[in-house]
This record gives C-alpha cells, structure tokens and sequence, in this order.
C-alpha cells in the first residue's frame, strides 16, 4: 500500500482539493449571478415573449454563441490581459476565475432560457390578466414556476465548471486538475492521477446528488 | 357595460382577419355568451376586453375607457377590475392553493392581513376552505377551476371573463362550476363574458348571446330566442350538432312548430284545442326543458282535419308561438 502511493503528498492534495473547491464556489456563485439574468433577458427579449426586442437579442444571442464556441482553453489564454486588469493576476484561484465565469455565464444563460421556455405561456398570460408588470411578473410567476429546471442547469453547469478548473491549470491555477496534468500524466505518477480522479468523481457525484434531491424537493407539478 | 364598436383584429401572419367587424354591447350585471367553432375569432374577441390584444381598428370601450388606447400602467389597473378564468385554469404549479389567491392581492399591494383575511374568505365561498395548504398538482379539475375563479374574483372585480372556462371539465363538474358562476353573476352582479363552443353552456347560464362565424357576428339576442326561433343558418347548425334543433322535418309545409314558455309549457293547451276544434295532431319531434330557470316546450305537430285555422288562432291566443316548421 504504501508503496503505491509512493508519490502522494496528501498536503498537497489537500491543498488542491481546497483550490478546486474555491474556484468551484467563487465561478459557480458569478457565473448565477451574470447568467441568470442574461437569460431572463434573453428569454423576455425572444420572439413573441413578453418584451420581445428582436435586435437585442439578436444581438446577445451572437455574443453568447461566440463565447460558447471559443474553445475554453483558447478563452483560459486570451482572457489574460483582462484577467489581470480584473483580479491583478492571472495566477491562481483568483486568475481562474474570470476565464471560468466568461466560459460558463452564457452555457448557463442558455439552460437559464431553456428552462423559463418550458413555463406554461398560459401562466404568464394569466398573471398580465392580474395586471402584473413585467417585473412582478419575472419573479413573482416566471422564476418560481421554473425553479426546479435552474436548479438542474445550476447543477449541470456546477459540473461542467469541475471540469473548467481541471483546464484552468494551464494557467497557474492549481487545483486538483492541475495536480493530475503535472504529475500524473506529466511525471507517470499514476497513484497520483488516481487519487486526483476519484476525488474529481466524488465531487460531480455529490454535486449530481444534491442538485437531482433540491429538484425533487422544490418540484410541485 | 362593455362595448366593441366595428371591431377588427387581424394578426399579419395569419392572412385575413380574426375579427371582422364585431359590434356588441353587454350590459352591466349579465352574463353574456359568445358561441363558435374554433377558428371563429372567440379567444381574440375576448381578449380584447382586458387589453391582452389590441384591435386593429375599432375601438373596445370598458366603462367608458377606450381600452385599446390605454398606456401600460392604466391597462394594469383595468385588468385589476377584471377577472379572467381559463380552460386549463392557468395556476401557478410552484404556489399553494392560498398563495395562488392571494397572488393578485400582493401583485396590487395589499396589506398581508387583508390579504389572509379575503383568502380566507375567497376559498369559503367557493368550498376550497380544507385545501388552502395544498398544491395544484393535488387537485381535481373541478377545484383547479374552483381556485382559478377564487383568483379571479380576488381583487373584486366588476367583470369575470371566462376563456373556454368548462370545456376541460366533465359534465358533472362542469354543471357544478356553472352553477356557482350563476351564483356569483346573481349574489355580487358580476357581469360575466363567457366564450365557449358548447350550446349546453349557453343555456345553462346566459342572459344574451352572440353567434359567432369567421369573424363575424351572425346572430345575437336573448338566449331564449335564438334558440328557439333561431335565424341564422350557423346557428341553426350548431343548435343542430347540440341536439337542441330538428333538422328532419317533412319540408311539405304541413308541419308547424310549437314554443311554449314560461308557466304555459306545463298546462295540456294542445290537448284542450285539439278537441274544442275537432282537429287531430300527431307531434312529429319535441323536446321539454329549460333555458337557465325558464322552462320551455317545442313540439313540432301536424294538424290533421277539423279546423285547422281555427286551432292555429286559439294556440297563438293561448301565448304558443306557432311557426311552420322548417
């Protein structure tokens, strides 16, 4: 046994597992905070919705699609510059974290879309017969309606950021990916990989468990 | 009173017109139906009322506001004076029954305890009071409607539009939302704009009624008369499709149709006047029952010798209308 994980330094992983946890955290909390709103726009904006604006989101949707379409290692590098105007470094949890939420924002705006199209149009219309403004209308029926699906897009964008990170080590950024790349494949330390992947498993397993339990829990229909 | 003045709505897409100018006028404290086929132009017609759809031309008056014409914050307040009902009923899935009442009082700003106060209330009159905890999920398409009505009537409005209010319900249930909408149109004179394709309903409640075709406005009155003496070829069909008309009668002329209303129905007039004039009848199709609490009989008879002229005057003396039967 030991001998197996000869190479293990278990501070170090340690230590990854709390990088990858605070990236995971920091881009998970702004990429809700920047996405969720971008696809309430995009979604009211959309044709034959409540403020149907079709320039606008012409012009968000092009924006969204280039963003998604850049590969994310390519985003991870020419986000340098405006990473380091942003947090001051490109280094670390703190560098990761821009290129992260720029990656995840719009895939997340897209599920934020998906999901409120999925509410019944004939509740919205029922909520404008109260009277209801716009706004009333976004939180008071839209947002709650669709709860159960931006809680599995928040879960599968949760799990997509686990994977962001792994690539976010290309950039300093540490991390339990970052550890896996350097020394597992980098070094053929394959105890290291091990360890590194079953960690990353158990962290997308708790994150799907808790995400499928919260939908059944707030799902009313 | 709402009032639609030469009404037109087309949708660009569409090609022709959803509404082909409509005039009517419905009276504070009626019910008043609106029947036709799908397609016929009754889900925009009633959508114009509370400013969900706007005319193309013409004009759509609500108590004296030109609807259509409302900037967005006075429509808001229109629609706060107007309830609306739907065919799927259009609950909140996320929101208990209780919340989902008491949705338009927070959306106007009520204070909370008012607002449990007339929940309280609403869910009592329209027997909803042990299941105010419960999610729609939970309930019958009856007590859906039920909530759904409730909602409605929450903000006290003078007007309750019902979009196709009974048509995703059985009969039974349907005879049981029906009756409490007569309730409510009796007990707070709400005016009540209902549309619907099923005949049944328009008897059952209405006041007046509007027939209505492509668009148009075929045939409008009290419901009494349209669907006794009705005019119009569409109406005469869907009285028809409803079993509510005959349309197998010998065309020779000889049969006359008889309508007995009110009190007159249930006393043995053909009887008495076939034998004070000698004349023989045999009664070809007829049918008893009612329209809302007015009872009424059509009989279509043949009168065979004796006097015919003679017994045709004494019916028409005794309040039957007589017609030859088409």
């Amino acid at each position: 046994m030991d001998s197996f994980f000869a190479n293990i330094d278990w501070a170090d992983i340690g230590q990854a597992t709390l990088d990858t946890l605070a990236m995971l955290g920091g881009s998970l909390a702004l990429t809700v905070a920047f996405g969720l709103p971008l696809g309430v726009v995009l979604f009211l904006t959309g044709p034959r919705q409540l403020l149907e604006q079709k320039a606008v989101h012409a012009v968000l949707s092009v924006i969204v699609n280039i963003l998604r379409a850049v590969p994310f290692i390519i985003l991870l590098i020419i986000m340098i510059p405006l990473t380091v105007l942003l947090v001051g470094t490109s280094l670390g949890v703190a560098g990761a974290i821009p290129p992260l939420v720029v990656g995840a924002a719009p895939f997340f705006a897209r599920l934020v879309e998906t999901a409120l199209r999925e509410v019944d149009r004939g509740v919205i219309e029922a909520s404008q017969a109260m009277g209801a403004t716009p706004r009333q209308i976004v939180f008071g029926a839209l947002l709650p309606e669709a709860l159960p699906g931006l809680i599995a897009g928040i879960t599968v964008t949760a799990i997509a950021l686990v994977s962001y990170t792994a690539m976010a080590g290309v950039v300093g950024a540490g991390g339990l990916g970052d550890l896996a790349i350097r020394f597992g494949y980098q070094r053929f330390q394959t105890d290291v990989m091990i360890v590194t992947v079953v960690l990353l498993l158990v962290l997308v397993q708790v994150l799907q468990m808790v995400g499928d339990r919260l939908v059944v829990r707030v799902s009313r229909r | 009173m709402i009032e639609f003045e030469q009404v037109r709505k087309i949708y660009p897409k569409a090609g022709g017109a959803a509404l082909d100018g409509v005039s009517l006028r419905v009276a504070q404290g009626e019910v008043f139906g609106v029947i036709g086929q799908s397609g016929a132009g009754k889900s925009t017609l009633i959508r114009l009322i509370n400013g969900l759809e706007k005319p193309t031309d013409g004009r759509v008056v609500l108590d004296g506001a030109d609807v259509g014409a409302l900037p967005p914050a006075g429509l808001r307040g229109l629609r706060r004076r107007i309830g609306m009902i739907f065919q799927h009923f259009n609950l909140l899935s996320s929101k208990t029954v209780a919340q989902n009442v008491a949705f338009p009082l927070k959306l106007a700003g009520t204070p909370q305890a008012e607002i449990d106060r007339r929940v309280a209330e609403l869910l009592a009159r329209v027997g909803l009071a042990d299941h105010a905890a419960k999610y729609p999920a939970q309930l019958s398409g009856g007590q859906k409607q039920r909530v759904g009505i409730a909602r409605a009537l929450a903000t006290n409005p003078s007007v309750l539009l019902c979009d196709e209010a009974t048509s995703a319900l059985d009969p039974e249930t349907t005879d049981q939302i029906l009756a409490l909408l007569a309730d409510l149109n009796r007990e707070l004179g709400l005016t009540i704009v209902l549309i619907t394709h099923e005949m049944e309903v328009i008897r059952r409640i209405c006041h007046r009624v509007a027939v209505l075709e492509r668009g148009q406005v075929v045939e409008t009155g009290e419901v009494a008369d349209v669907f006794l003496h009705p005019k119009n070829a569409v109406t005469r069909r869907m009285l028809a499709d409803a079993g509510l008309e005959d349309d197998a009668i010998p065309a020779d002329g000889s049969a006359l149709r008889l309508t007995f209303r009110g009190a007159s129905t249930y006393e043995p007039i053909l009887g008495r006047i076939a034998r004070e004039t000698g004349v023989d009848y045999s009664i070809l199709s007829g049918r008893i029952d009612r329209i809302r609490d007015e009872p009424y009989g059509q009989l279509t008879v043949a009168l065979i010798g004796g006097d015919v002229a003679e017994a045709r005057r004494r019916l028409e003396a005794a309040g039957v209308q007589v017609e030859a039967a088409r």
